[in-house]
């Protein structure tokens, strides 16, 4: 049977991958205009809490985040509630400090503009949280925006 | 000659490899996530040379909710399930019969509306113990917003015939709608509720 055929047709055609450059380069472009830079590493756990009224957060350079969780690694640094700032642990008193810093990194006219964002797990007490808005007053840094996820209404009543 | 004029063909096999290796770099140091959340403006601190002064507010303008540790709410001195909370605020902040239990209402010159009574004077307070779990807060900031953005939606509807997200942050329009119901929830300064830690 295979005698038959003729050697010709037993030869496909390669593909040709003259394109595929093109095709990975939009790609690649897509990335690049759509994603933004990570800022940090998160060393805490965050399962944002979910919301139906959530708003986008328009000017991401005006933005400061501020994350609060149970630490990833527990062993090491237990599984207490902690504050994370730019890539360490702090204790709450020093956020204070971190916003002046964020603060000074912004121009004059951006300034009053700074929204800090919470990040923060929706099962941990809201004693630290409640310490951290206590020190942002401090700071007056009064604009604020607790980080969430949209979700469905039911979705919101599970958060409890 | 001839043969020197002809400029050897660039090597464009691998082009797709270099552009993968660009591809998995922007892959894994980028982020797509853009942060969406409840945006509030807490109070600046009181002056601590200057008196603690106490504001009188009417008890009729106070809609008190209270979460303890248990996850539990008090509104109005009443025990609620959280689905109930929005209609209970929505009702609060609006009055819509003028009725005496709930905020006073007060003759505001409106523009687009005009001369309309507001309940001007209300106020959501939100008091939570340290031991609430965050996910129970966020549901209640969650079901006092919806309710202010239910009562706005519901009057940019009837009047502009749009959403009231739907306008620019200086559109006057949104200004107006945001005078008739003014997003009033206060965080009272950090307390123990219903037993201590």
């Amino acid at each position: 049977m295979i005698s038959f055929r003729d050697k010709t047709t037993k030869k496909v055609p390669g593909i040709g991958t003259a394109s595929l450059p093109d095709i990975i380069f939009m790609l690649l472009m897509f990335f690049m205009i759509t994603t933004t830079m990570k800022q940090t590493s998160l060393m805490v756990t965050i399962k944002a809490p979910f919301a139906t009224e959530v708003k986008k957060l328009e000017k991401k350079s005006l933005v400061t985040y501020v994350y609060i969780g149970i630490p990833t690694n527990t062993k090491v640094y237990g599984n207490i509630p902690r504050l994370q700032l730019n890539d360490a642990f702090q204790p709450v008193e020093n956020l204070r400090e971190f916003v002046e810093q964020e603060r000074q990194d912004r121009t004059e006219d951006q300034r009053n503009k700074m929204t800090v964002s919470l990040k923060a797990d929706k099962d941990i007490e809201m004693g630290i949280i409640t310490d951290v808005k206590q020190e942002l007053r401090k700071a007056s840094a009064l604009k604020i925006n607790y980080s969430a996820q949209l979700g469905t209404q039911k979705a919101v009543f599970g958060n409890l | 000659m001839r043969k020197r004029r002809e400029t050897p063909e660039v090597n464009a096999g691998s082009m797709a490899d270099i552009a993968f290796q660009l591809l998995i770099f922007f892959l894994i140091a980028t982020t797509m996530d853009t942060d969406k959340g409840l945006l509030r403006k807490l109070p600046p601190m009181p002056d601590p040379n200057q008196q603690e002064e106490t504001k009188d507010v009417k008890e009729r303008n106070v809609f008190l909710v209270l979460v303890n540790r248990n996850n539990q709410l008090l509104v109005e001195n009443q025990v609620l399930n959280i689905n109930e909370l929005r209609n209970k605020a929505k009702e609060f902040i609006d009055n819509p019969y003028n009725d005496p239990d709930l905020p006073e209402k007060e003759l505001v010159e409106v523009p687009y509306f005009g001369e309309l009574a507001v309940t001007k004077y209300h106020v959501i307070s939100l008091q939570n113990d340290r031991g609430t779990s965050y996910g129970t807060y966020m549901a209640v900031q969650n079901e006092l917003t919806a309710a202010y953005n239910e009562l706005r939606n519901r009057l940019a509807e009837s009047k502009f015939n749009m959403k009231f997200d739907d306008f620019d942050e200086d559109d006057p329009r949104r200004a107006a709608i945001e005078e008739i119901y003014p997003l009033r929830i206060s965080e009272a300064e950090p307390r123990n509720v219903g037993g201590t830690k």
